[in-house]
């Protein structure tokens, strides 16, 4: 099985040297995190996804969850660890300390999550989906609901769910039918099917609080007529704890390509008591609540996945004898050169290693403005980061499981045969990073929510959060000749990204189907030429510590920006013919065609 | 009852040994540095018998340079009470710590010191033994179990061959071995709580010890590349080979 060491030191090179996070404890609330305080928590991650959570990821794929007579048992060992974890307190990681969280800084809890990602994603889903719901509770919640179940949200004695997705409805949420009948005293009770609700039925907790989406009797059709409920699996009794059974069950578990460790449910809620969570009709705008803050995380998921698989693929081309160097034979004592010697080997490794590198800092900076949108005392400041995550989440989400998914791909193409075989793990990173191109949004809806909901916003002024500290870079190290190699590819590639942005909101304006047509390709643009900007800042700080770099870690990044500048950057040249061209071919086959 | 615990900063068990260039040393720039795994085993141990009630207070004790800090607050976030540093730039030696320690205990006056059997970078095996004879107290060193009674402790040693158990008289010096226990996983409220838990500084001069090498190190080396074996045919090439090439038999 390939093993999996935390990146620790690329992560606090991106977390300190390049997006400044020892300025992180002068944010108001966050003045405990210095990073005498941020090295020890990422150390001890590390430590437990290294070595509670890694071992159990082969043999939960192997074993999957099981469900009977209504009980979902998971893999084993899956409790022990989540016991762990939760006594650990990092299902409380960066929760509110009024409820008992550690309110850690996201920016330290984006890599926290990296490594949860990278040792066992399926294990990681159960506490992610109770991080979105407690998030849709503590902003939209009453005091009375947050004060009973928030406590042991945060503490991971119970979990939680999303219940978004029914059988006649998935992207269009318009099409939800449960429904939610009021009640005298308050409650709801609610009457419907959800599927494919991730830990919607486990063994691991001693409750499961689901947030549902459901209709009102009085409700307008379509997407203003949904609300959101919370229904616990047991409603709490007079002292808070598990009381008698809700009427909610766990119908079946999904069979599914990857995440096998997860049990997917169909959840049956039938009269289930209820409580309204937000305003009635509102439930959509409580939803995104969560769906953004998930929408962050599964990008952080195709990143941590294409880590792993980097690190799988780097060992393996070490120590996998074939062929000879074509340069002459590197390896006399041996009967073969390790395949690492190999053009096309080296070709793939850098990819995995450009996307994982590259991508982790575009996290952090999304992270940085996370932080800063919620810490900064200035309301001007807080707006303008609030932007920049509004912009980048779906940039996040789309382009880091896209090239999640190709580089887990490019480790099994690294281990040839061996990596089409299950033994070493590395088809089940192929197809456990799958899904996050799917869930919370599929990557297709990603690129609609970029052109056609934050482009224009407000006159483009999220836009100008990106534009404006990228062009003001370029034009303050355009004339930088050690730089050149680095800001002028990144220059080309940002007047394409202005030129292609200038041609959608034009097309969109005339048609919206034009920027609809366009819009995958435009984000993909748009999340290269971020990776561009990234790796110049990158190339940047190696260049300044040439003359202190003993364990040849700046030297590698220098390398690896050349790499992405010459062989990854240039794609935007295609994209940008790809979207210059239009939505003309794409309409033009008549269906009966297809 | 009170516990003094020493723990050593070393380079991670995980990282790849590099000799410097010069072969002064081992390569430490950048490395990955970690509390020794077996100090970290006394450390879990002294943390269980305050949880189990025997003792009220465990203090972590580390010497060396100023980033050993680091690796008392994985001591107090493991849940160590209290910290003492002991910064020197120096080689730090074994006899300069055992010295060290002893001026430390005369101080605090623990009930029993505990330290890792030995530790992974140097593999010195000599601390805990030479603390011991110092301070003219019982050692236990090498321990897969401690008992505390009645102002004694049973100590079962890992000896070669099989398990010795012993009955000392307390206080002691005692060393633990690699199956004594499991370390835990500090939680993150005790890495917060940590960094609030009190560390002294003091330097050698401060306890009177003068810590300059009295060994010198003349050369550090990687070992040998091994050779690739060879194929025998027979049990009678084998037994040929073994006499009059290895000639160990």
């Amino acid at each position: 099985m390939a093993s999996y060491r935390a990146p620790l030191r690329d992560m606090r090179y991106v977390l300190y040297t390049l997006m400044g996070g020892e300025e992180l404890s002068s944010l108001p609330g966050y003045e405990e995190f210095t990073p005498d305080l941020i090295d020890p928590v990422l150390e001890e991650a590390a430590k437990l996804c290294e070595g509670v959570l890694h071992p159990l990821n082969r043999p939960g794929d192997e074993a999957g969850c099981v469900f009977e007579n209504g009980v979902v048992r998971t893999p084993s060992g899956f409790p022990e660890a989540y016991a762990t974890f939760r006594e650990g307190g990092w299902t409380a990681l960066s929760c509110d300390p009024a409820y008992g969280g550690q309110g850690v800084p996201h920016m330290v809890a984006t890599l926290v999550e990296e490594m949860i990602c990278s040792a066992n994603l399926s294990f990681g889903m159960v506490p992610g989906l109770s991080y979105g719901a407690y998030v849709a509770l503590h902003e939209f919640g009453t005091e009375d609901l947050k004060a009973a179940y928030l406590p042991a949200l945060v503490d991971g004695t119970w979990t939680g769910t999303m219940c978004l997705t029914e059988p006649q409805c998935g992207t269009d949420l318009g099409l939800v039918r449960t429904r939610a009948v009021p009640q005298e005293d308050g409650s709801y009770r609610l009457t419907g099917t959800k599927i494919f609700i991730s830990a919607g039925e486990h063994d691991l907790a001693e409750n499961i609080v689901h947030l549902v989406l459901a209709r009102l009797p009085d409700a307008p059709k379509g997407v203003k007529g949904i609300s959101l409920f919370l229904v616990p699996k047991f409603l709490p009794d007079a002292q808070g704890r598990p009381g008698p059974r809700n009427g909610v069950s766990c119908g079946a578990i999904e069979h599914k390509m990857g995440i096998k460790a997860s049990p997917t449910c169909v959840m049956n809620f039938d009269d289930a008591t209820g409580w309204l969570v937000g305003e009635p009709h509102k439930g959509l705008r409580a939803m995104f609540s969560m769906m953004n803050a998930e929408r962050l995380s599964v990008g952080v998921q195709g990143l941590g996945l294409a880590e792993a698989a980097y690190q799988g693929a780097v060992a393996y081309a070490r120590e996998r004898g074939q062929g000879r160097s074509l340069a002459g034979t590197k390896n006399p004592d041996k009967a073969a050169d390790a395949i690492i010697v190999h053009p096309d080997v080296r070709r793939m490794l850098l990819i995995q290693r450009a996307t994982v590198e590259g991508c982790r800092a575009l996290a952090l900076w999304t992270a940085r403005h996370l932080d800063l949108s919620t810490h900064h005392p200035d309301p001007v400041a807080r707006e303008e980061s609030a932007d920049f995550v509004a912009l980048m989440t779906p940039v996040v989400k789309a382009l880091m499981t896209d090239m999640g998914f190709t580089s887990t791909n490019l480790g099994v193409q690294v281990f040839g045969g061996h990596g089409y075989i299950r033994e070493h793990g590395m088809e089940q990173y192929v197809r456990d990073a799958r899904i996050a191109q799917i869930y919370e949004g599929t990557n297709g809806i990603q690129a609609l929510d970029l052109v056609g909901r934050k482009l224009g916003a407000h006159a483009g002024r999220y836009l100008r959060r990106f534009f404006h500290p990228v062009g003001a870079y370029i034009e303050a190290h355009g004339e930088e000749e050690r730089l050149a190699p680095f800001v002028t590819p990144l220059a080309k590639a940002f007047v394409r990204l202005q030129q292609a942005t200038a041609q959608v909101a034009r097309a969109g304006l005339r048609d919206p189907e034009e920027a609809a047509a366009v819009a995958s390709d435009y984000l993909r643009l748009f999340g290269l030429t971020a990776l561009g900007f990234l790796w110049a800042r990158m190339a940047e700080t190696a260049l300044e510590h040439q003359g202190d770099d003993a364990d040849g870690f700046h030297a590698a990044k220098l390398a690896t920006a050349r790499f992405y500048m010459d062989k990854m950057l240039p794609e935007t040249g295609a994209l940008f013919s790809v979207i210059m061209a239009g939505g003309a071919s794409i309409g033009a086959l008549d269906e009966a065609a297809f | 009852m009170k516990v003094l615990v020493a723990v050593k900063r070393v380079v991670d068990y995980n990282v790849k040994i590099r000799v410097k260039t010069d072969n002064t040393g081992v390569e430490l720039a950048n490395v990955k540095m970690s509390m020794n795994p077996f100090d970290e085993i006394a450390v879990e141990e002294a943390v269980r018998l305050k949880e189990a009630g025997t003792v009220t207070e465990v203090v972590a004790v580390s010497l060396g340079v100023a980033q050993c800090q680091e690796t008392l607050r994985t001591a107090l976030a493991m849940g160590a009470d209290r910290g003492i540093l002991v910064t020197s730039d120096a080689d730090l030696q074994p006899l300069a710590v055992a010295k060290m320690l002893k001026v430390l205990v005369e101080r605090e006056a623990p009930d029993l010191v505990f330290l890792g059997k030995q530790a992974i970078d140097d593999d010195a095996n000599q601390t805990g033994q030479m603390l011991a004879g110092l301070l003219g107290w019982a050692q236990g060193t090498f321990l897969s179990k401690l008992t505390l009674a009645d102002g004694r402790a049973q100590v079962t040693r890992e000896i070669d061959g099989g398990l010795e158990t012993l009955d000392i008289a307390l206080p002691a010096v005692v060393t633990a071995d690699l199956r004594l226990n499991t370390p835990r996983y500090a939680s993150l409220p005790n890495i917060m709580k940590a960094k609030k838990k009190p560390i002294e500084t003091l330097t050698p001069a401060d306890l009177g010890v003068d810590p300059t090498p009295r060994l010198t190190v003349l050369k550090v080396e990687e070992p040998p590349v091994r050779k690739a074996g060879v194929r025998v045919p027979d049990v009678a090439t084998l037994i040929e080979k073994l006499r009059n090439e290895a000639k160990v038999i």
